[in-house]
């Protein structure tokens, strides 16, 4: 199987089974619509008003070669040969220290941080607890991922900060065959001087959640007053960024509201914040700012103006550039293809723990009582939600076999899946269809980039 | 190749078993 597509006067083939890469020339992007079974006189006798014989035959000698070298039309795998999971061990834990927020983001699928239960702030005994099973259940594996999310975990950021050294007693007790790396996604509200310094200090990542313009953000995120966060959090991003020396994500959300949502990319990255990710929001499709399939079209534009003024900044080297999540590809030192199978590991490699230590799939799909696996003072009660997930991949999934993108977005959010069609093997079309945009434009960037600079091994970062 | 250059070449076809080493890390 092969995509191709052409993008601002670029023609680009990505062959789906081997994720080959190749930008070709009209002759052979025409002549590919004649394969994978091609008829030579076929090709002739339509193609001879447009192109001279002898360009038809290099042109399929070029495609030939690399037929031959499995870089075009390569055969797709057979699940047979493989196994997805061979006892999976637990890597990454959603660490759920607040179920309660101090503000109320009208479109929060956490229902404005308390998940539709009673408000909760983790216990420091449950955190280390929590951290104690993601260790015993994480096999020999080394790297253990803790996020620190809510509702707003720095409402509970005397746990956080607690847990994080409980951490370096962990890795003691594993002699150091353990490294615990933290992540924490907030509202920016509650940031000071002291946890600034803390989270710079001690997380591998931070997520810093802004909308981008004023406007749009203010709409969204608010107080219980109906004041808009703004004004609060832009300076207090700012001093963590500009103190920061690892990585970080300004992310945002997008909604029907601000359709233009590219300016609010470029409004971040003209404040200073150069890594940066904004989603589509997922919610009640009868909610007024739920996105619609009438507005793709407008979308897929607003992706290709950010994929173009992307490319743009990092020619000139300006120091407004920026990295956008969705456009990241490691095109050198991709996952195997098993990886890519396999997808985001939800309910397997990663679980999610909530305030009173219930063990969910992901944080998505906490609190849906049809999802609890068990406790982590318990252990798992319900082992058919792990064996639910190990079956659902991009060879169940309806209508992925055929996909072209299904290496690069691995069947999509389960959670999305669910939500929307009342099952995880059903995926989200909206979120399908923009996650084919995206690749078209992250595989354009690379292709951009590579001929623009053929020299230059980088020029992304992750 | 006259008309075509490549970008990536493939690397799907690399695995280190039947199951994946199982070194990488999950992501959302």
């Amino acid at each position: 199987m092969i995509h191709k597509y052409k993008k601002n006067g670029l023609k680009i083939v990505l062959d789906v089974n081997s994720d080959s890469i190749h930008v070709v020339d009209d002759v052979v992007y025409d002549i590919l619509d004649f394969y994978p079974n091609p008829d030579r006189e076929k090709i002739n006798s339509e193609l001879k008003n447009k192109y001279s014989e002898n360009e038809i035959s290099e042109a399929i000698k070029d495609i030939g070669d690399l037929i031959s070298q499995k870089q075009l039309f390569a055969k797709t795998f057979s699940a047979d040969e493989y196994e997805l999971y061979n006892n999976p061990v637990v890597k990454a834990m959603c660490l759920h220290v607040a179920h309660d927020c101090n503000i109320r983001c009208k479109y929060c699928f956490a229902s404005q941080g308390d998940f539709q239960r009673n408000r909760e702030i983790m216990s420091l005994e449950v955190g280390k607890r929590s951290m104690e099973y993601l260790a015993e259940n994480s096999g020999n594996h080394y790297n253990l991922e803790v996020d620190f999310f809510g509702g707003e975990p720095l409402m509970n950021f005397d746990v956080v900060k607690e847990l994080v050294f409980y951490g370096k007693e962990l890795e003691k007790k594993y002699d150091n065959k353990k490294n615990f790396r933290y992540t924490i996604t907030t509202n920016g509200t509650l940031l000071n001087d002291e946890i600034s310094e803390f989270l710079n200090e001690y997380m591998d990542n931070v997520v810093l959640s802004i909308d981008g313009r004023k406007e749009v953000n203010d709409e969204f995120r608010i107080y219980q007053s109906g004041k808009g966060t703004y004004e609060q959090i832009v300076p207090n991003f700012k001093k963590v960024v500009d103190n920061r020396d690892k990585l970080y994500y300004v992310r945002g959300t997008f909604t029907r509201k601000n359709l233009d949502f590219s300016n609010d990319i470029f409004h971040l990255a003209d404040l200073g914040f150069e890594s940066l990710s904004i989603e589509p929001v997922v919610t009640d499709p009868r909610e007024d700012y739920a996105l619609k399939e009438e507005d793709l079209d407008t979308i897929f534009k607003e992706y290709d103006k950010v994929a173009d003024e992307y490319i743009k900044r990092k020619l000139a080297n300006d120091d407004k550039k920026f990295d956008f999540f969705h456009f990241a590809l490691d095109l050198d030192n991709s996952p195997c293809f098993l990886k890519k199978v396999r997808g985001c590991g939800a309910g397997l490699e990663y679980i999610a723990v909530t305030p009173n230590g219930d063990i969910y799939p992901c944080h998505q799909f906490v609190e849906k009582d049809e999802f609890i696996m068990g406790n982590v003072f318990t252990g798992i009660k319900n082992p058919d939600i792990a064996e639910f997930f190990k079956k659902s991949s991009i060879l169940t999934k309806e209508g992925c076999d055929t996909c072209w993108a299904k290496y690069y977005c691995s069947g999509g959010c389960h959670a999305n899946a669910y939500n929307a069609n009342g099952d995880i093997d059903k995926p989200y079309k909206l979120g399908c269809a923009m996650e084919k945009n995206r690749v078209e434009n992250a595989i354009y960037i690379q292709a951009k980039l590579a001929m623009e600079k053929p020299d230059e091994e980088k020029l992304f970062r992750l | 190749m006259k008309h075509i250059r490549t970008i990536k070449v493939g690397s799907n076809h690399i695995i280190s078993s039947t199951s994946g080493c199982g070194e990488c890390q999950t992501s959302c």
